[in-house]
């Protein structure tokens, strides 16, 4: 277990963000976080990196476990000059070969000279990527790693983290809104909106009632719901032929 | 050697570029630039309290821009915006320093020597402060390079690598204290921002990493303290106000010459 969450809550305030949450982080998982926008995921995010205390409940992490983070959409002044090799040494202390190594895992073996201003979205995301990796950690934390990027590169994006995985065996959390463009890559799947609403395998999590209440595929929408989904499927045995 | 007012002169103005312009550069980074302006208008109230309660004018300087500091930090993000707390911040404490000043009756000085700096007048006292402080602040930035750098890109990234953003804002916020109270007799209250901001702005175009930024700004900071008292001696200008003359020309030059230069690299590359 790499990390235990039992009863977790945070509160800002008198508003209560995130209330309730257990779960645990296993070695080597694939997991994804869902919610709509508010629902509290980034804030959990922040809580296991340690940015944000939680106001009761626990959260144990494994000691000595090291955390690679990937945040959501970073912005860099363009008053700060950067190059890709010195953003990928800070905090310093990585031999020149670590840190191509790290870019060449995360798909971007030839960007060092580069300025990270002059970076494309997904170059930058792959450059963040590669940073984290540079630890070895153990967890791989990643938030909306996929704003802003097209469809094509997000699913590039995901199957650049399912390689990582393979190839360097940590686990990793990912935040995202959108379930069918996780769901081939993820092993399970956390629904929050301020408490847990429901977990499991993605299959079994994108049938439940609580999921798509929260995502307003009620009653009303389930023709339109049911349409998509089964042009969905089609696509992918479309795509898997 | 240091009997000379030139020197000593120089001496000063080299002590107070080398470190206001890396600082400088997280100034310009970060965005303070207003925070900077602020911290420096409250200065006027550090000498009047210095003054009044006859204490060193560093020390009652440099606790009144800390405390400058700190209220406006602690302040933000309560129901003001940033710049309209720095606004009121800035220009009544100013103000309030000017009519401070005033009621110190028994006391003959000089306002202007504290709102343009008198660098002419620098003594070997105030070169050992001068240069003690801003060996302070060079060696605050450099032991905290890492920390300062990533947590002014992005401070969750920081936090994630160990380090603490708040912590590192304050150390940037008595360092900027620290550079404010010796620059005083520099450059004066009204300029001080200028050291800060201008010579590092200027490296800008030469830099492609955050280090060699720093650098070229300490190296412009100081070049244009030199030859602006130079030229303050030859044309008889006040010498704070010419130096700071010096450092905006340079600026507007590097930035024209650029200009012209990559426009037309920039033709020559598509006919």
């Amino acid at each position: 277990m790499l990390i235990e969450c039992e009863n977790l809550s945070v509160h800002f305030g008198k508003r209560i963000v995130l209330g309730d949450i257990s779960f645990s982080i296993n070695p080597k998982e694939i997991l994804t976080i869902l919610g709509p926008n508010g629902s509290g995921k980034t804030t959990l995010f922040k809580t296991i990196i340690g940015a944000l205390q939680p106001s009761s409940g626990m959260l144990r992490k494994k000691p000595g476990l090291r955390i690679g983070y990937v945040p959501q959409r970073l912005h860099i002044d363009e008053t700060l000059p950067m190059t890709v090799r010195r953003f990928m040494n800070l905090p310093g202390g990585h031999s020149p070969s670590a840190v191509a190594d790290a870019l060449t895992n995360a798909g971007v073996p030839e960007l060092d000279k580069q300025q990270i201003m002059d970076l494309s979205g997904g170059q930058f995301q792959r450059v963040l990527l590669a940073r984290a990796l540079l630890g070895h950690p153990d967890l791989l934390l990643l938030d909306e790693a996929t704003q802003g990027l097209d469809h094509r590169g997000s699913a590039d994006f995901y199957r650049q983290i399912a390689t990582v995985r393979e190839k360097l065996g940590c686990a990793i959390v990912m935040i995202s809104h959108e379930l069918h463009v996780v769901m081939r890559q993820t092993d399970r799947v956390i629904c929050i909106n301020g408490r847990i609403c429901c977990q499991g395998e993605p299959e079994i999590v994108s049938n439940s009632p609580e999921y798509q209440a929260l995502f307003g595929l009620d009653e009303e929408n389930e023709a339109l719901y049911l349409h998509s989904n089964n042009r969905h499927t089609n696509v992918k045995q479309a795509s898997y032929a | 050697m240091l009997d000379d007012f030139l020197v000593r002169a120089m001496l000063a103005s080299v002590g107070v570029a080398v470190a206001a312009a890396p600082l400088g550069c997280f100034v310009i980074w970060r965005r303070m630039a207003y925070f900077g302006d602020a911290t420096a208008h409250a200065a006027v109230l550090g000498v009047a309290l210095s003054l009044a309660l006859s204490m060193p004018i560093f020390a009652g300087v440099l606790v009144v821009c800390l405390l400058m500091a700190i209220t406006v930090s602690s302040l933000s993000g309560r129901g003001f915006a940033m710049d309209t707390l720095l606004g009121v911040a800035s220009h009544s404490s100013l103000a309030i320093g000017l009519v401070a000043v005033s009621f110190l009756s028994g006391v003959r000085i000089d306002l202007m020597s504290y709102l343009f700096g008198d660098i002419l007048a620098v003594g070997k006292m105030d070169l050992l402060v001068i240069w003690g402080g801003a060996l302070i602040v060079l060696g605050l930035i450099v032991w905290r390079w890492s920390g300062l750098l990533l947590s002014t890109l992005n401070p969750d990234l920081a936090l994630a690598s160990g380090f603490k953003p708040k912590q590192e804002q304050f150390i940037l916020t008595i360092a900027l204290a620290i550079v404010v109270a010796v620059a005083i007799k520099v450059v004066g209250v009204l300029l001080i921002a200028a050291m800060l901001i201008v010579p590092a702005a200027t490296a800008r175009a030469f830099s492609h990493t955050p280090e060699v930024m720093a650098i070229i700004a300490a190296c412009l900071g100081a070049f244009c303290g030199l030859s602006g008292l130079q030229a303050s001696y030859s044309f008889d200008t006040p010498t704070g106000p010419t130096i700071v003359c010096v450092s905006a020309l340079l600026f507007i030059i590097t930035n024209l010459v650029l200009k012209i230069f990559r426009s037309s690299r920039f033709t020559a590359s598509s006919t």
